[in-house]
């Protein structure tokens, strides 16, 4: 019961509009280099090249690290808190995108 | 009348297309190298400026034992590396990993094996003050050129009313380092055009480099490097353990993964890899065709290839293809 409600609660803190935001990796490059994003949002990564990228970001607001994955795959991460998080990819370290996450 | 010129010039076309050929003229931009590597503002070249760096490059009193230069292991003579499995240091100490060439490490986007240095600015002081590698302290390394008269004057020169600093050393060394370019190679020469450049060989072997072989998930562009971090399954020698990249940035992927080298004049810098492993070219050939040794980690775009003995033997003939002309170096004189 506790855990349904607590569920619960988290969904109802979700904002309405929660919509999930592609960037693109192709060329070794994300397609944008700055996205703007709120709390609650969803990012979808999805590599458009013949070889292995990877997703990480080891930013004070949130970090993770969404392994590595195939041409045609996407990794996806939901935004928790507000703030500027900085997401990079390991393999090729001159992939940089910002991402602003407002309230 | 008129039909007949068309076509002869339709023929013309065919031909310079064919010339470019093996692979797709599209494409043929991409192995150009740029004119210049690119510089910082604050360190645009000139030549005071290279020239001081060049100075500094040669000069062994850069190092504690006043014995020791940058050349002493990226001896332009070998491919701007040393020919050692790996370096060779201050007491005749042995590295752990194996000196790379300085050939177009201007366009290296950060440097190391790890990529533990982010500029050649600040790179060039590292291995001054690194106790097993020159073991020199930099304050003191200021003393002492301020010390040989001729220095203040080239510095003078090079960076006006900067004086001689650890900032003006690295700069100048760093603005060097931007001229040590690779020159045209049979490679280049047969991708401008030249059909007869490179043998059939080389060509063919340039084909299992975009294809069967997946190199070119890897070693890509002019520089025939993406700039990236890989583990590629080399063994260490008796179980040592060297992380590479994941002791910057500590995320699986980083595990044993070590900086892409590049390709141009490889046939000039054996032995291979970050520490030495292999002798020659044929021995890497056969490390990728095994898809590795060490499992563990290794890159997804790693996996044995079932190469024929033709392919192998094709691939190093391409590889060799792209030795390019040297740089001339011409020793400078040292100030006393
Ligand atoms: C004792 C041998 C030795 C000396 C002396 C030496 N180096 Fe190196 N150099 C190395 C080794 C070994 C590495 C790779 C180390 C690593 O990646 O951990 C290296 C790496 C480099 C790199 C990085 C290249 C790349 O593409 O990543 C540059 C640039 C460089 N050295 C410049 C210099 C300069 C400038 C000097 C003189 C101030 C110098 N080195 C002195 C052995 C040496
Ligand atoms: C998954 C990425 C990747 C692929 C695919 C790849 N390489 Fe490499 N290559 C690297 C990395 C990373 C190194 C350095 C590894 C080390 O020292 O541990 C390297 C090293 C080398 C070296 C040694 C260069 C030197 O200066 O020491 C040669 C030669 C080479 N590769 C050729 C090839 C060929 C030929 C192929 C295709 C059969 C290939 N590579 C495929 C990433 C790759
Ligand atoms: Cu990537």
């Amino acid at each position: 019961m506790i855990r349904l409600i607590a569920a619960a609660a988290v969904l109802a803190a979700l904002p309405a509009s929660a919509t999930e935001v592609e960037v693109a990796q192709k060329n070794k490059k994300f397609s944008t280099t700055a996205v703007k994003a709120k709390v609650g949002d969803t990012l979808v990564f999805r590599n458009d090249d013949p070889f292995f990228h990877n997703i990480f970001s080891l930013s004070d607001t949130q970090s993770f690290d969404l392994g590595s994955y195939p041409q045609g795959e996407s990794r996806k991460v939901v935004l928790k808190k507000e703030g500027t998080l900085e997401i990079e990819c390991a393999i090729h370290p001159d992939m940089k995108l910002k991402v602003q996450v407002e309230k | 009348m008129k039909p007949m010129v068309t076509l002869a010039a339709l023929g013309a076309a065919a031909i310079a297309l064919a010339a470019v050929s093996g692979a797709d003229a599209s494409r043929y931009d991409q192995y150009l190298r740029p004119a210049k590597a690119p510089e910082p503002a604050d360190n645009i070249g000139n030549p005071a400026r290279v020239e001081l760096g060049k100075t500094l490059f040669f000069d062994p009193r850069l190092s504690g034992s006043n014995w020791i230069s940058c050349a002493t292991c990226h001896n332009p003579s070998r491919g701007w590396s040393d020919g050692l499995p790996t370096g060779v240091g201050h007491g005749m100490q042995v590295l752990k990993r194996a000196t790379p060439s300085l050939i177009n490490c201007g366009f290296n986007t950060t440097l190391m094996w790890d990529g533990r240095a982010p500029n050649l600015e600040e790179q060039a002081l590292g291995p001054i003050a690194a106790a097993a590698e020159m073991n020199q302290d930099l304050p003191g390394l200021v003393s002492k050129l301020s010390a040989i008269q001729g220095y203040p004057k080239l510095f003078n020169a090079a960076y006006p009313g900067e004086g001689i600093s650890e900032k003006t050393i690295g700069k100048a060394i760093a603005a060097y380092e931007r001229t040590i370019l690779s020159g045209e190679s049979p490679f280049d020469r047969w991708r401008k055009g030249d059909a007869r450049a490179v043998d059939a060989a080389a060509k063919r072997g340039f084909e299992v480099f975009e294809g069967k072989g997946k190199c070119v998930k890897c070693h890509e562009g002019f520089n025939f490097t993406d700039n990236g971090f890989h583990n590629i399954g080399v063994k260490e020698p008796n179980g040592e353990v060297d992380v590479g990249r994941f002791a910057q940035r500590a995320l699986r992927v980083n595990y044993g993964a070590f900086r892409t080298p590049s390709l141009r004049d490889v046939a000039l810098t054996a032995p291979y890899m970050h520490n030495g492993a292999y002798a020659t070219l044929e021995e890497v050939v056969e490390h990728y065709d095994r898809g590795g040794d060490v499992t563990e980690h290794l890159s997804p775009n790693m996996s044995p290839l079932g190469l024929t003995a033709g392919e192998k033997s094709d691939l190093v003939a391409f590889m060799k293809s792209l030795t390019g002309k040297q740089l001339v170096v011409t020793l400078p004189h040292l100030p006393n």
